[in-house]
């Protein structure tokens, strides 16, 4: 009997691939997060962080440490155990969701068949971590902000439900690797120009401006600017964070910046083809794992691309109030995303046939 | 079957549906100024659907769970109709107390698409949405007059009693689906007939309890009284006329179709609600000074009589209480329609001292009222009359001459009132002028009292033979 | 003992002991929290029963948005705990003895599920579908009717939580983009010049 088909060995494989996500996300985060930091001061006609290693780029390490090393603050009227779980939950559910990322063909931890609908479930989740945080400070900005966050949240979650809908009724899987190829075979068959080739070309006026909505929805989902309300300094001082030093703050900074790559991620794999390439190579004859290197090469070349966008909004786009965000979610990214929806559906019946 | 058989089966619900979204976008666009046009949508949509339960074909569809039968016609075409009388005196209503809101007609389209999926449950999924649909519907009525904290209260307790209610009907429908294995009422019958265990008919008393609940039958009337006291009239007299017919198909629907091998069983339990509801429908009444009040103890009362119709478990014991309910319908309508035409100084009469007086006052309304309490009574020859000769004369073939002699007995306990409010209206003094009664509750009013009296002989002859074939539906022997 | 077992056993004993906690903690928010935990477990346990779709719609439509609101409204209001659970021990013999009822109802129920199969009528044995596309072939076929009624309960309660809190203040000021970015500095903007001093302007 194969070895790698006993619990123990099913056991240690998937322990295994858990911590190869876990430790390439997180290694990648520290040098995403330094790259934030430059292209906004790069905007700003800063330098930003140049002084810890080569042009900086030992900056987040020197960061990790010094949250670390500082002593955690529990405010005495905090709800300790609460206090302390939630960025927990954050962190945790952050790195949950990367289960079902594929990175290039065969490299996904849990090749589930509802890939899709776990991620929004655990995006979902990951509204707690901020309520409990804010509650369980027992102070009013943290309360505010996570009521503030939560309900954005929320809100922007259906939107980005239905988004999500649009790109199962074109690939007809929920499972993202079949969602990726789906794509496969050149960029005109990016999900973002209509996911079908030359004849699903129509659909772009549907598709292309999802993923822009996507794009936006997923600012909000994530708390970024200019959607970064329920952090906002100048009224809330950060929010839900306000309590919140030292490691669980760390934790927290954290989570939500995976939160910020696994958005690039999805982008990645639901508009643009996740790892296949833009252009197909069939004639190279690439050997087996050059061939995938070259996949995961061209989805973090995707990741990066989208990631590059978060950051450049965040330097640019000033920040919403709060009646606009909701408009713009409620009263206008939920019906437009609605009535793609019915567009694309009726595209797959009546053009496609099924 | 295909789906547009199917769809065609389903027509007046299709109309109905169709009509509430359109309308629903109407008014969305025109805003509370659309009121009439949308009212008079709705009445339209209501009175096509009514056509198109009569002329429109029949069968069972959606996989059994949607039943379109003689029985599900009848219910349906007197539920529309009333809805429709219920808008007539609702709308004008709402503009002269300057609520005027488009949802109102739409609420009330609603609900009736509630009781019509309700009337044609085939399976205890439809059943359980058509309930809920119609209930939901009924809370927020209940509660319209959003700034009128006795209606908010009202509302509320209606929609939590409800909620508990909705409860126990699932927790019985999920017992069913367990030992049955099946929602289906078809294929619950059949596992009834290879021997109904326990556990089955443990389920079927909570589905009971449930649907006891909603048609206000004791010992599950308690919302009733503080209901009807609270909501707005015009609403009130919405909600005891079709929900309550509604609710009675259903019983017999789901009993008959559903347990038609345990009538021993069910039959013992709607004898004892009916039992209950007569009584304590005649006695509680008696201490009542608010009208509302007054006649929702009465409803109770008549529903108790429309289950020992249901009790008797035999057709002509079916076609009795559809008899009796088409009649009451009608009865109770016409009252709530007289007390919406009532009002003193801007506010509305509804205790017995307010209606001290009142033949000197307005003796069309007065003389209406009379009718329709000397009806609810039960004295020949009016209608409600005839519709207690139905049911005591099945529940007497039925070998429940004992039940039918209780029910003569409660009828003469709860007399004491209905003369009582007629004594007050014709020998008391004054009270003072009362406001211009409109035409529109004023003609309701009127048209119902006509058929209260002379017009309910003739009517009879066509109301009979259509309740027997509607009875005959249920396949009861 | 095989995985399976394991991850039962385990998901079965947090959810109960976590359902224990919904009623006994002292904390309505705690409560809540613990019955996210319970929804969560559940859906464990629908994922071991190999019925993925609902376990991820049961996280998704309960605990990512249900739950929100409860906690929302639980954290906004401000229970008072000591007379919520003054009557508790009053109550508990009524409860106990409904409790046991329902409890012992559930079981008979169970017991004649476990003798028969889930359902008498199968129409979906063995099929080649994932559970997901199944659940669309039935719910799009056999129960259209139903799911289209439910669509119809969930406009009602739509439309009455429209009905009973929507109002429309007058004289408020809404922002219409439009206007804003139609504005320019000819139609915006006044220069004013000879101001006499201690006099102001009339604007």
């Amino acid at each position: 009997m194969n070895f790698w088909a006993t619990p123990v060995g099913w056991s240690l494989m998937t322990v295994g691939g858990v911590m190869a996500v876990t430790v390439g996300v997180l290694v990648s985060l520290a040098f995403l997060l330094l790259a934030d930091r430059k292209i906004w001061a790069g905007v700003q006609m800063r330098k930003g962080p140049n002084v810890v290693g080569p042009f900086g780029l030992m900056q987040s390490f020197a960061d990790f440490l010094k949250f670390v090393l500082k002593e955690p603050i529990i405010p005495a009227g905090a709800d300790k155990i609460v206090f302390i779980i939630a960025p927990l939950i954050t962190y945790i559910l952050a790195f949950g969701s990367w289960a079902v990322i594929p990175f290039a063909p065969g490299w996904v931890v849990s090749n589930i068949n509802v890939g899709i609908l776990y991620l929004l479930g655990v995006s979902s989740l990951g509204v707690y971590g901020v309520i409990m945080g804010g509650w369980a400070s027992n102070s009013k900005y943290p309360f505010l902000g996570a009521l503030r966050s939560a309900a954005q949240m929320v809100s922007y979650e259906v939107s980005i439900g239905l988004i999500i809908l649009t790109v199962i009724l074109l690939a007809g899987s929920m499972n993202l690797s079949t969602i990726v190829e789906h794509q496969a075979g050149g960029f005109w068959n990016w999900n973002m120009l209509g996911g079908g080739g030359w004849k699903n070309w129509p659909l772009i006026v549907v598709m292309f401006p999802m993923m822009v909505i996507f794009f936006i929805s997923a600012l909000a989902e994530t708390n970024r600017p200019p959607f970064d309300l329920s952090e906002a300094e100048s009224e809330l001082v950060a929010g839900f964070q306000v309590e919140y030093s030292s490691t669980p703050y760390l934790l927290f900074m954290i989570g939500e910046y995976a939160n910020i790559v696994l958005m690039c991620a999805m982008l990645s794999v639901l508009f643009m083809g996740g790892w296949t390439s833009p252009i197909p190579l069939p004639f190279l004859h690439l050997p087996f794992w050059l061939s995938e290197v070259v996949s995961f090469f061209w989805m973090a070349v995707k990741m990066g691309f989208w990631f590059f966008m978060f950051a450049m909004v965040k330097a640019i786009v000033p920040r919403y109030r709060y009646d606009q965000l909701m408009r713009l979610g409620w009263k206008v990214f939920l019906p437009t995303s609605l009535v793609c929806v019915v567009a694309v559906s009726a595209w797959r019946v009546f053009v496609v046939g099924s | 079957m295909t789906f547009s058989g199917a769809l065609s089966v389903a027509l007046p619900e299709l109309i109905l549906s169709v009509g509430i979204l359109a309308l629903l976008v109407v008014g969305a666009f025109v805003g509370d100024k659309g009121t009439r046009p949308v009212a008079l949508g709705a009445g339209l949509v209501l009175v096509t659907s009514a056509a198109a339960a009569c002329f429109g074909p029949q069968g069972a569809a959606f996989n059994n769970g949607f039943v379109e039968d003689q029985a599900a016609v009848f219910a349906k075409v007197v539920i529309y109709l009333v809805s429709a009388v219920g808008l007539i005196i609702a709308e004008p209503w709402l503009k002269r107390v300057n609520g005027s809101r488009f949802e109102y007609p739409i609420l009330v389209l609603l609900a009736a698409l509630g009781m019509g999926m309700m009337v044609s449950a085939g399976n205890l999924i439809s059943l359980y949405i058509g309930v809920e649909l119609q209930s939901l519907a009924l809370y927020v009525l209940a509660a319209f007059r959003r700034d009128d904290p006795r209606a908010s209260e009202a509302g509320l307790k209606y929609f939590i009693l409800g909620a508990l209610s909705s409860g126990i009907l699932l927790y019985g429908a999920s017992l069913i689906y367990g030992f049955a294995g099946s929602t289906r009422f078809t294929d619950i019958a059949a596992a009834v007939q290879s021997g109904a265990g326990t556990g089955l008919i443990f389920g079927l008393v909570f589905l009971i309890c449930g649907i006891a609940f909603k048609v206000s039958a004791a010992p599950f009337h308690m919302w009733t009284p503080d209901v009807y006291e609270g909501a707005p009239t015009a609403v009130v007299a919405f909600l005891t006329a079709g929900p309550k017919l509604a609710g009675m198909v259903l019983f017999a629907r789901a009993l008959a179709n559903g347990f038609p091998g345990a009538v021993e069983q069910w039959r013992q339990v709607l004898i004892a609600i009916a039992l209950i509801s007569m009584l304590w429908g005649a006695f509680a009444g008696l201490a009542q000074t608010n009208l509302k009040r007054l006649w929702a103890y009465s409803s109770i009362a008549n529903v108790g009589y429309a289950l020992v119709g249901l009790a008797s478990g035999t057709q002509e014991g079916v076609q009795a209480m559809l008899v009796f309910m088409t009649l009451y319908i009608i009865d109770v309508t016409g009252f709530f329609a007289c007390l919406v035409a009532l009002s003193r100084d801007g506010r509305p009469m509804e205790t017995f001292e307010d209606m001290a007086g009142l033949f000197k006052e307005r003796p069309g309304v007065a003389a209406a009222m009379t009718i329709f309490s000397l009806s609810a009574l039960g004295m020949p020859p009016f209608s409600g009359f005839w519709g207690k000769v139905y049911v005591f004369k099945a529940a007497a073939a039925a070998n429940l001459q004992w039940l039918a002699a209780i029910g003569l007995l409660s009828s003469v306990v709860a007399a004491f009132y209905y003369l009582r409010l007629i004594k007050t209206m014709w020998f008391d003094p004054t009270r003072g002028t009362t406001d211009a009664s409109p035409l529109d509750a004023r003609g309701v009013a009127f048209v119902a009292a006509a058929f209260s009296f002379p017009v309910v002989m003739p009517a009879l002859a066509l109301i009979d033979p259509l309740s027997k074939a509607a009875a005959s539906a249920f396949g009861l022997n | 003992m095989d995985l399976q077992a394991i991850a039962f056993y385990v998901l079965s004993a947090v959810t109960i002991g976590s359902a224990l906690m919904v009623v006994t903690a002292r904390n309505p928010v705690h409560s809540v929290l613990f019955l996210i935990t319970t929804f969560f477990t559940c859906a464990g346990l629908f994922v071991m029963l190999g019925a993925e779709f609902l376990a991820m719609l049961l996280v998704v439509v309960y605990v990512g948005a249900v739950a929100v609101l409860f906690l929302f409204v639980v954290m906004m209001l401000d229970v008072d705990f000591g007379s919520l659970r003054s009557g508790f021990a009053r109550y508990l013999p009524i409860g106990g003895v409904a409790a046991a009822v329902l409890l012992g109802e559930m079981i008979l129920v169970a017991s004649a599920v476990g003798d028969r199969g889930a359902a008498v009528t199968t129409h979906y044995g063995a099929s080649p579908y994932s559970n997901t596309e199944q659940i669309g072939r039935v719910l799009y076929t056999d129960y259209i009717y139903f799911f289209e009624a439910a669509g119809m309960v969930l406009l009602v309660a739509m439309i009455g939580a429209i009905v009973l809190t929507l109002r429309h203040k007058p004289g408020i000021k809404r922002q219409v983009i439009a206007d804003q970015t139609a504005r320019s500095a000819s139609n915006g903007m006044r220069i004013i010049t000879d101001v006499k001093i201690g006099q102001g302007i009339d604007a």
